[in-house]
């Protein structure tokens, strides 16, 4: 079995260009378009934020990201070792409210469901372990 | 993210790059130290922004909110590619005035 390239770092924001761009650089191999890039991007950076603001509040952890890009889908994991936190329900913001009665908060996890075309979270041990399967779907 | 400011009756702010959990808080500083200057109307050149993510429309809807309640306005241009793909996802759209918007 072949190994899924992997980065494995400390869980802080210092670390969100470089894990970002781990992926990245992992799905444009394939080929992937800019705007096919930007969307992987974006539900991983949503992950990669909550991780590092809310996984570790007692202290500090790792995140890890494994990468299998194909050219007609992409499976991304995201581990941390931190408190249990299930961001597969998507989550839903009222996307109709005006200025004043809009929340600032719960778009993150909102974002990534419509990124990407499947979540799923499960936990084995002490991990928390996240994947992303997305389906390039071509420019729009 | 690049942030270039020019001052006048309306304050034009040009973002350049990417609106992220590590440079939003950029833009946040530039936004208070002006509005600190008593400025109150903002227009945002969006054309070269290639990339938002949560924390960047978080900053946004922060500032309009703070300006909706001193009677100030922000108003965004020039929204393209991944960053009105985004905007229109997220509601963001219909939230903010928006001048030049246009799809790819």
């Amino acid at each position: 079995m072949i190994a899924m390239p992997h980065l494995r770092l400390p869980a802080v924001l210092d670390n969100l260009e470089k894990l970002i761009s781990f992926i990245s650089e992992c799905a444009g191999k394939q080929g992937y378009s800019p705007a096919e890039l930007r969307r992987i991007e974006l539900a991983v950076e949503e992950v990669l934020v909550n991780i590092c603001r809310y996984a570790y509040p007692a202290g500090t952890g790792d995140i890890e990201v494994n990468c299998k890009v194909g050219s007609d889908s992409s499976l991304i994991e995201i581990i941390d070792t931190g408190i249990p936190f299930d961001c597969s329900t998507e989550t839903c913001p009222d996307i109709e409210a005006n200025v004043c009665d809009r929340k600032l908060g719960g778009l993150g996890i909102f974002l990534v469901h419509k990124m990407v075309d499947k979540v799923a979270y499960r936990r084995e041990g002490n991990k928390n372990i996240l994947t992303l399967l997305y389906k390039p779907r071509g420019k729009c | 993210m690049n942030i270039e400011i020019s001052r006048g009756d309306v304050v034009r702010i040009t973002l350049k790059g990417r609106m992220d959990a590590v440079s939003s808080p950029d833009f946040d500083r530039a936004l208070d130290e002006l509005m600190s200057q008593g400025q109150r109307q903002f227009l945002l050149d969006l054309s070269n922004l290639e990339y938002i993510s949560s924390a960047g429309l978080q900053s946004l809807l922060a500032a309009a909110k703070r300006l909706e309640q001193i009677e100030g306005i922000i108003t965004l241009s020039n929204l393209n590619g991944a960053v009105l793909e985004v905007f229109q996802i997220s509601g963001f759209d219909t939230l903010f005035p928006i001048l030049d918007s246009r799809p790819e």
